[in-house]
């Protein structure tokens, strides 16, 4: 058993990491911020950003709640100089959240080089700033975290996605707040889950977020079905749907959230990540990170990525513990997997053997322990256009 | 269910190979011995029974789609011969579901 600590933030929550996010806020200014990174190779120093030039609300809610995560310490912000993206008022988000904040704008800075200088300067004296904050104790049931599973064959759904249910059981059952997502992965579940909820209403809340999916995809032609999954041995949407349904556990659902919003307590939260109204921008998430920045936008310390065919991503900051649902994949890719369920598969271990350790290895994780991707470097990151309504009344029933 | 093959919940008429079965191997299956007619990889499917057309197929207890044509016991059930109920399968190069990325 580990005693939890975290680092304290002004608005109650606390991170298990003390990041420095560079973030670029248009294309055209990754490039700089990337190089302002680099200097960093043996701090906490991350990248991320979004790409587009044209303002949109739900990219600007994304990045306020990815600067103001409770694992991120400090947010350099790097704007060429004429995006669309409103870094006054992103940055007064920031500093209202008591972080240390700056804005370059590489247009009023004098170009590239000088502009990775002065952001390197910047970031240098965040660094120190930010060390002094000292960590205190904190519960499992201030802990957020999340779940998706990418790559998936037919192992994902019989191994891996069972034992990260049994994890989120355990998690749930100790006041954590766990979410799990992809409203487009679970056609053909939605009476099932329904039937989960706290209250009725949430029941078809949770309904009409599955049928939104269906009709989102229906328009896009085809739905979250890969090659890969076909050849793994998956022959249907909704067999997919289930194999990703099991990742859930058994507990209540408490509720049903949008990207960026930050579920009040502890309990099992449905994530919607399918845009609303007509479709527009195209696939809701264009990859598993897209997913993953999701989850964190909702303040998930950390995620649980569970992987047949083998995924090797991590993530920007917040850890992912990859959980390896093929017994071949795993010997293929253990140098990238954090867990073994295909143990699971070859009749070493059961479900909640592996459950547990997975519940063990989140505490572990928030107490500080590197996963596999973190080890290595990975901090994939990828943020894309995407309208929302809010959530209706009845999607946090207990809030 | 002892052998290649894994039983999710009683309902089912699929079983799941937990590891690689080749063409040729007998399985004994409740409604006696077959033979299979071809390789099936890990995480594939074989019917536990007959199937007839347009039943539904389950797995975990919960329907994953309809038969397209009868399917005997120990036959191959993957997208040539089951579709879902709700958004078509997108069309795959290696229709029977069987790519040579598929570890074998």
């Amino acid at each position: 058993m580990t005693d939890l600590t975290g680092y304290p933030r002004a608005d109650g929550r606390k991170g298990i990491r003390n990041t420095v996010v560079v973030a670029y806020l248009v294309e055209c200014a990754h490039f700089v911020a990337s190089k302002i990174v680099t200097g960093f190779p043996d701090d906490d120093v991350q990248l991320i950003g979004f790409p587009g030039c044209f303002p949109n609300d739900y990219a600007a809610n994304m990045m306020d709640r990815l600067c103001t995560h409770p694992n991120v310490g400090a947010v350099l912000f790097v704007s060429l100089g004429c995006e669309s993206f409103d870094k006054v008022r992103a940055s007064t988000a920031v500093s209202e959240s008591g972080r240390p904040v700056k804005t370059l704008v590489i247009q009023k800075a004098g170009g590239t080089a000088s502009t990775v200088e002065a952001g390197r300067d910047w970031v240098r004296g965040a660094l120190g700033e930010i060390a002094d904050i000292q960590r205190v104790p904190m519960g499992i049931d201030e802990l957020i975290v999340g779940t998706v599973c990418g790559g998936s064959d037919g192992t994902s759904g019989i191994s891996g996605n069972p034992a990260a249910g049994k994890a989120f059981d355990m998690l749930v059952q100790e006041g954590a707040a766990c979410i799990f997502e992809e409203t487009g992965e679970l056609i053909g579940c939605e009476e099932i889950m329904a039937d989960r909820a706290m209250t009725p209403e949430l029941g078809q809340a949770l309904r009409e977020s599955v049928q939104k999916a269906e009709r989102y995809y229906a328009t896009l032609g085809y739905g979250s079905f890969a090659a890969g999954n076909a050849a793994g041995g998956l022959s249907t949407i909704e067999e997919k749907s289930l194999g990703a349904y099991v990742k859930s556990g058994d507990s209540p659902i408490s509720g049903l959230i949008k990207p960026g919003d930050i579920p009040p307590r502890g309990g099992l939260y449905l994530m919607d990540v399918v845009p609303d109204g007509d479709v527009r921008f195209g696939f809701p998430n264009i990859s598993d990170n897209a997913e993953i920045v999701e989850m964190i936008a909702s303040g998930a310390h950390l995620s649980l990525f569970v992987t047949g065919r083998g995924s090797v991503v991590g993530s920007a900051i917040s850890p992912v513990i990859k959980i390896c649902a093929n017994p071949e994949t795993y010997r293929a890719l253990s140098d990238d997997m954090d867990v073994n369920a295909g143990d699971i598969i070859e009749g070493v271990r059961s479900i909640e053997a592996v459950g547990q350790e997975i519940r063990d290895l989140v505490v572990a994780t928030a107490a500080g322990a590197q996963t596999k991707s973190e080890a290595m470097g990975h901090r994939e990151f990828i943020l894309t256009y995407k309208s929302f309504a809010p959530i209706g009344p009845a999607c946090l029933p207990a809030a | 269910m002892s052998g290649p093959f894994l039983l999710l919940h009683e309902t089912d008429n699929v079983l799941v190979a937990r590891q690689v079965a080749p063409e040729g191997l007998e399985v004994a299956l409740e409604v006696g011995p077959v033979t299979l007619s071809r390789l099936i990889p890990l995480a594939h499917k074989i019917a536990r029974h007959d199937i007839a057309e347009g039943a539904k197929i389950l797995k975990y207890g919960m329907p994953i789609g309809v038969a397209t044509q009868e399917i005997a016991a120990g036959e191959h059930v993957h997208v040539h011969n089951i579709r879902s109920d709700y958004t078509p399968t997108h069309a795959l190069q290696d229709a029977d579901g069987v790519s040579a990325g598929v570890a074998q």
